[in-house]
């Protein structure tokens, strides 16, 4: 059985090793071109990368790999080097990043807002309220369910600034549960259990269709989301393909670019997902 | 029920039509886990025959370790893939994360363990007098391994089914390890996430409907082979 033995692992070994050897160079492409994106779901949920990323890779000839996941989660792959550029919505942990080192420019894109949902019945009576912690502690208060995305993304992180604003601490309360699940699927949730969420208007607009969720608060400066694209330091990672990145930058803050943001949706849902902010500074926003 | 009906219209709708994304993210998922089944197939009908005739100390741990494998979760897998397969990782230099090359890379961890375990089953269930028997007509040691693995063809053609069906509907490692792009890493599952979260469910529902048809399919072709001849 010995000699069996070491034919049948050699053999075996070979063959993965030729399966291997045939498959990877024929399916990646060449490394320099690639160009990794990490970003939040509601940049792809909402279409819009759908429509910039073909347009970016005819122009430059990149080919760039979307990894669409949280804020949160995008920003620790920037901070690994897995990831080349970021385009995200939490500011405060963005500049965290980019003090400590990990970012090499961030730049202005776009904003929209996040929106306040909840049943139309509003058992908290939040409509009443005039400011957005003031409606978060009527929540707090009625004990009325609250969905939250509990994922680190940008949405949560805004939601948890929000809570703190209010002077409530929802972590582990009854009323406040946790979905660890995407923009997208927490609506649905929120939605079937008549709760009240935190939402991106962008992600809203595009689920709108299936949710009997009402906007219950906005236009409230706090509400403002704004987006930034960010370039990892490749002096951290020498494997972060900076130029790549910074191509891409450029090519987000670029007038065509700012030009086709500014429509997109507008056929489709009535009004703009995102408003183009290229140039612009961050505390002019929303005023 | 008319989000369904409307879902299963759009499935054939698109089928019909032939819509290229959709025809597309199909034939990548049937190629992908087809490839890693093979890759699997052999390491695990290779690994299972080994075990089963061979006996050593520490055997019953070796196939303690394979059964658990077949339950193997496919996130853990994705997880232990995308961390080795980091660039800044011990497999870096290769390249291919968030590659089609990855997510086969992973169903096949995820699938060997299957096909190893139904194999070692297979073989141990023969009845032991055939392999002296073989050996008495003056077969040699290759070619009695070669008989036992034909006598075990129709449970070995079960492997093959399991195998490729745990990774065809697998979700959680091809997300990670592929990252779902667009045209190049985007399968049939990853699809149906990412579409559920988009809101669309009546896309969401036609790539269910057509995954599950083509697994129909592929078992239909698998079922017809191994049934074609009576059980002894």
């Amino acid at each position: 059985m010995k000699g069996f033995a070491k034919e049948g692992l050699l053999a075996a070994f070979l063959a993965a090793a030729i399966v291997l050897a045939t498959a990877a160079p024929s399916l990646s492409a060449p490394a320099q071109k690639n160009i990794i994106l990490a970003t939040t779901t509601s940049t792809q949920d909402s279409g819009l990368l759908d429509v910039l990323i073909p347009a970016f890779e005819k122009k430059t000839g990149y080919f760039v790999k979307t990894i669409s996941v949280g804020s949160g989660q995008a920003m620790a792959m920037g901070q690994k080097g897995e990831a080349d550029v970021l385009l995200v919505h939490s500011p405060t942990a963005e500049k965290k990043f980019m003090a400590e080192g990990f970012g090499l420019d961030r730049l202005l894109v776009m904003h929209n807002d996040f929106i306040v949902l909840g049943a139309a019945a509003d058992p908290a009576a939040i409509k009443a309220a005039k400011t957005t912690p003031e409606a978060f502690k009527k929540i707090a208060a009625a004990g009325a369910l609250f969905l939250s995305r509990g994922d680190n993304s940008g949405t949560h992180s805004k939601e948890k600034g929000i809570w703190q604003a209010a002077g409530i601490s929802p972590a582990g309360q009854k009323w406040y549960q946790e979905t660890g699940l995407g923009m997208g699927q927490t609506l649905n949730v929120a939605n079937e259990k008549s709760g009240y969420t935190l939402a991106d208007r962008g992600t809203y607009l595009a689920l709108k269709k299936n949710l009997s969720l009402s906007i219950l608060k906005e236009g409230d400066p706090i509400l403002l989301n704004i987006y930034h694209v960010i370039g990892v330091n490749p002096g951290k990672w020498p494997k972060v393909n900076a130029e790549g990145a910074k191509a891409f930058s450029a090519f987000m803050v670029s007038a065509e670019v700012q030009a086709i943001i500014k429509t997109f949706g507008l056929d489709k849902y009535g009004s703009p997902l995102f408003f183009p902010d290229a140039g612009k500074k961050e505390d002019a926003l929303g005023k | 029920m008319d989000l369904i009906i409307e879902g299963v219209k759009q499935a054939l709708y698109l089928l019909f039509t032939l819509d290229r994304e959709v025809i597309g993210i199909t034939l990548l998922s049937l190629q992908i886990s087809g490839t890693a089944t093979l890759i699997s197939l052999f390491i695990g009908i290779t690994a299972g025959t080994l075990v089963a005739l061979t006996r050593f100390p520490g055997r019953q741990l070796v196939v303690s370790l394979i059964n658990t494998g077949m339950g193997l979760p496919p996130v853990v897998v994705g997880l232990f893939v995308t961390i080795f397969l980091w660039r800044n990782g011990p497999f870096g230099f290769l390249e291919i994360l968030y590659t089609p090359a990855a997510i086969i890379l992973a169903q096949a961890v995820i699938a060997t363990p299957i096909v190893t375990g139904i194999t070692l089953a297979a073989i141990q269930h023969l009845p032991a007098n055939l392999r002296l028997q073989i050996l008495a007509l003056g077969a040699t040691r290759a070619q009695m391994i070669w008989i036992l693995v034909k006598e075990a063809r129709l449970p070995l053609l079960a492997a093959v089914m399991a195998g490729f069906g745990g990774v065809i509907s697998e979700v959680g490692a091809s997300i990670m390890v592929g990252g779902n792009i667009k045209g190049y890493s985007r399968v049939l599952t990853t699809a149906t996430v990412m579409e559920t979260g988009r809101g669309n469910f009546d896309i969401a529902i036609a790539l269910s409907v057509i995954l599950m048809l083509l697994a129909f399919c592929i078992n239909a072709i698998l079922t017809q082979i191994q049934q074609r001849e009576r059980p002894r």
